[in-house]
């Protein structure tokens, strides 16, 4: 990647290290003139503190459900929990170890530490968006490149399946097989199986937007000299194609990574996700089932939403970001 | 040419549409479900209690009612030659009720409250993005207004749909919390007082969608105007002394309009489907809670039937494009597509 400028004095590749400097220093060059990849990562590194502060300050039992606790720990009607005072509203006071520690964010109405489900849940919503989207984008583009450069029976194939999956809608198809392989699973459901159900539609997106990629790069004068040249099918798009496409195939994986996490919340705000992990979508989904906005438990509703809104401002950004560094047309400015 | 075009566009149509409705008869039934146990056990929850021995009886009736224990083979001649006639037959879980019926009441609701809000952010959203990327145009204040729209296109629609309940509806009591109507109103359409009601708790859904989407249709609309702005004609215009209105409306939003109409198109035929989450976050009474309750249920014959429509309303989106595309863009032609 030239991303140094032609003016660079050229001896400085005397050295490994001081190679390594220049192209981080031509990287930062390049960031200073893209601000959406910073105001992305800055806003992705803010989650990332968060969920540190988290895992510093919370145990993971605090981000337990209340019928996990010991018989002795669990607050009653007889025996209620000392937090159960008006001047400490922010407890719903259904945590059990509320004397030893410090609730930052106070407590929901299933007695978890909300800081400490956070600790947890994000890490898992990012695991379920980094399943799904490496995945879908991985087929994908194995699709894309399949349909694309072989064209023939197989592109029209390929096409014809991706074109008929996105009639229906997604969220449909998604809401059914979650329902059946719960079932299997004899009700139980791991956020992971979750991710991979995500996946199985997460390829429909990639397959199409790097197919059309493929094509216009098919008609490159430097792709048809390799050809002439003799190497095969798979030599072009490994040795020519690949290395042209991996900054659009890397933009559109922030993308996957987006859209298989929007998709995981909303199946999980619907009830159909995994009742033992703290995704940022099951806290959603207990939110409106306890009706947590009518009751005005402002404490437990409002940090997901926030968290959610952050994550998704980030990814967008750095995915508009990488898209630009991927295609410098869009670079100039009006 | 055009002729050979069309048949096979109308052939590929027919194509879509069998696959999708056979996809959607075997992956409910795939999934290993009983809708009559679903829907005995919903009885029980009520309070309708069997005797162990009338159960596998009542099973049997049960299926039998609905054909369910005829061959999967029968059941999809049944199905294909039935849909094609829109009967779907009665619900399992709210029998007595068609499925046809249930459509009826639901479809409303929902194409009222999408189509408006999707048309109504399409239009600002567009008209916005398009002003954004104008070289000669009151860029300041659209600079101003335009990127929080950008960032709240990238949230959740549902998500903001909650943050506008507390707001408006709960702290500001501004607005109804949820629902299509008071549940202490009797739906009457004739009574103004009634549509009033319905407008107030239709406000909040539909302000949440278009928030949300406004910033998607202004960025793509900004998109192509930004690549418009170099072509030659653009200089051509500018050359002729076009006056700025008639080079905007004329050479660069007429241009750039197009990719937002077949987007547009394609987006309005999943209105069919409703909004699901918003449905049910709002509990509005549309097509999204009833495929959301059919689903949940096992359903077959409701989801069939809505699913057949989408798939039906979304291939012919896609099959008037591709057929009137040529006519308004003369530069496509219908044997390159």
């Amino acid at each position: 990647m030239a991303t140094t400028a032609p003016t660079e004095p050229l001896a400085t590749s005397s050295s490994p290290t001081s190679d390594t400097l220049n192209q981080a220093a031509g990287l930062w060059r390049y960031m200073k003139r893209n601000p959406s990849i910073i105001a992305g990562f800055v806003l992705l590194g803010i989650i990332i503190l968060f969920w540190a502060f988290g895992t510093l300050m919370t145990a993971p039992e605090d981000a337990k459900d209340l019928a996990f606790a010991p018989p002795n720990k669990r607050p009653s009607l007889q025996n209620p929990h000392p937090c159960y005072s008006s001047e400490n509203p922010r407890e719903l006071c259904f945590a059990y170890d509320n004397e030893e520690r410090q609730h930052f964010l106070g407590t929901d109405r299933l007695g978890k530490d909300i800081l400490a489900s956070f600790s947890q849940g994000i890490p898992q919503t990012i695991m379920i968006g980094l399943i799904a989207g490496s995945l879908g984008t991985v087929v994908g583009t194995i699709l894309a490149f399949a349909a694309g450069y072989y064209g023939g029976i197989l592109d029209a194939a390929i096409r014809f399946i991706v074109d008929t999956l996105q009639t229906i809608p997604g969220l449909l198809i998604l809401i059914i097989i979650t329902i059946a392989w719960r079932e299997v699973g004899g009700g139980e459901m791991t956020f992971i199986q979750l991710a991979l159900i995500i996946a199985m539609l997460a390829w429909l997106g990639p397959t199409r937007v790097v197919r059309s990629q493929v094509l216009v790069m098919k008609q490159r004068s430097y792709v048809e000299m390799a050809r002439l040249s003799g190497m095969n099918g798979p030599e072009v798009i490994l040795k020519e194609m690949m290395p042209n496409l991996m900054p659009f195939i890397v933009a559109n994986f922030v993308l996957a990574v987006s859209s298989a996490i929007l998709a995981s919340i909303g199946l999980e705000a619907l009830g159909l996700g995994d009742f033992s992990s703290n995704t940022l979508g099951m806290m959603i989904y207990h939110n409106i089932w306890y009706g947590s906005l009518v009751n005005g438990w402002w404490w437990w509703w409002s940090p997901p939403i926030v968290v959610i809104v952050i994550l998704f401002i980030g990814l967008f950004m750095l995915s508009r970001g990488m898209d630009e560094w991927a295609n410098p047309r869009l670079r100039r400015r009006f | 040419m055009t002729v050979d075009y069309l048949a096979r566009r109308i052939g590929m149509f027919v194509a879509v549409i069998f696959v999708a409705t056979s996809f959607n008869f075997f992956l409910p039934r795939f999934t290993g479900q009983d809708p009559i146990a679903t829907r005995l056990e919903l009885l029980a929850a009520e309070g309708v209690t069997t005797r162990a021995e009338d159960y596998a009886a009542l099973i049997e009736t049960y299926n039998a009612k609905f054909g369910l224990d005829r061959p999967l083979v029968l059941q999809y001649l049944t199905y294909l030659s039935t849909a094609v006639r829109f009967d779907f037959g009665e619900s399992i879980t709210k029998y007595p009720t068609r499925v046809s019926e249930l459509i009826n009441q639901a479809m409303p609701w929902s194409i009222g409250l999408l189509v408006t809000s999707t048309l109504l952010a399409f239009v600002v959203g567009t008209l916005g993005g398009a002003v954004l990327a104008w070289q000669h145009g009151p860029k300041a204040a659209f600079e101003l207004i335009l990127p929080p729209f950008f960032l709240l296109a990238a949230v959740p629609y549902y998500l903001l749909g909650l943050i506008l309940i507390w707001l408006l509806a709960f702290q500001a009591k501004l607005l109804p919390l949820g629902g299509g109507y008071a549940p202490t109103t009797l739906p009457d359409w004739s009574d103004f007082g009634f549509l009033w009601e319905v407008f107030k708790h239709s406000l909040l859904p539909a302000l949440s969608i278009v928030l949300a989407s406004i910033g998607f249709w202004a960025l793509g609309m900004r998109s192509m105007m930004i690549t418009m702005q170099g072509e030659d004609y653009m200089l051509q215009a500018e050359a002729k002394g076009l006056t700025k209105a008639r080079a905007f409306f004329r050479y660069a939003v007429r241009n750039a309009v197009l990719p937002q109409t077949t987007a547009l198109a394609l987006t309005l035929p999943h209105v069919v489907s409703g909004a699901i989450l918003v449905e049910r976050i709002f509990g509005y009474p549309g097509i999204g809670r009833v495929l959301y309750e059919a689903i949940t249920g096992f359903d077959y014959f409701v989801i069939q039937g809505v699913v057949f429509i989408i798939v039906l309303a979304i291939a012919f989106a896609m099959l008037v494009i591709d057929v009137i595309y040529p006519l308004l863009d003369p530069r496509i032609s219908y044997s390159s597509a």
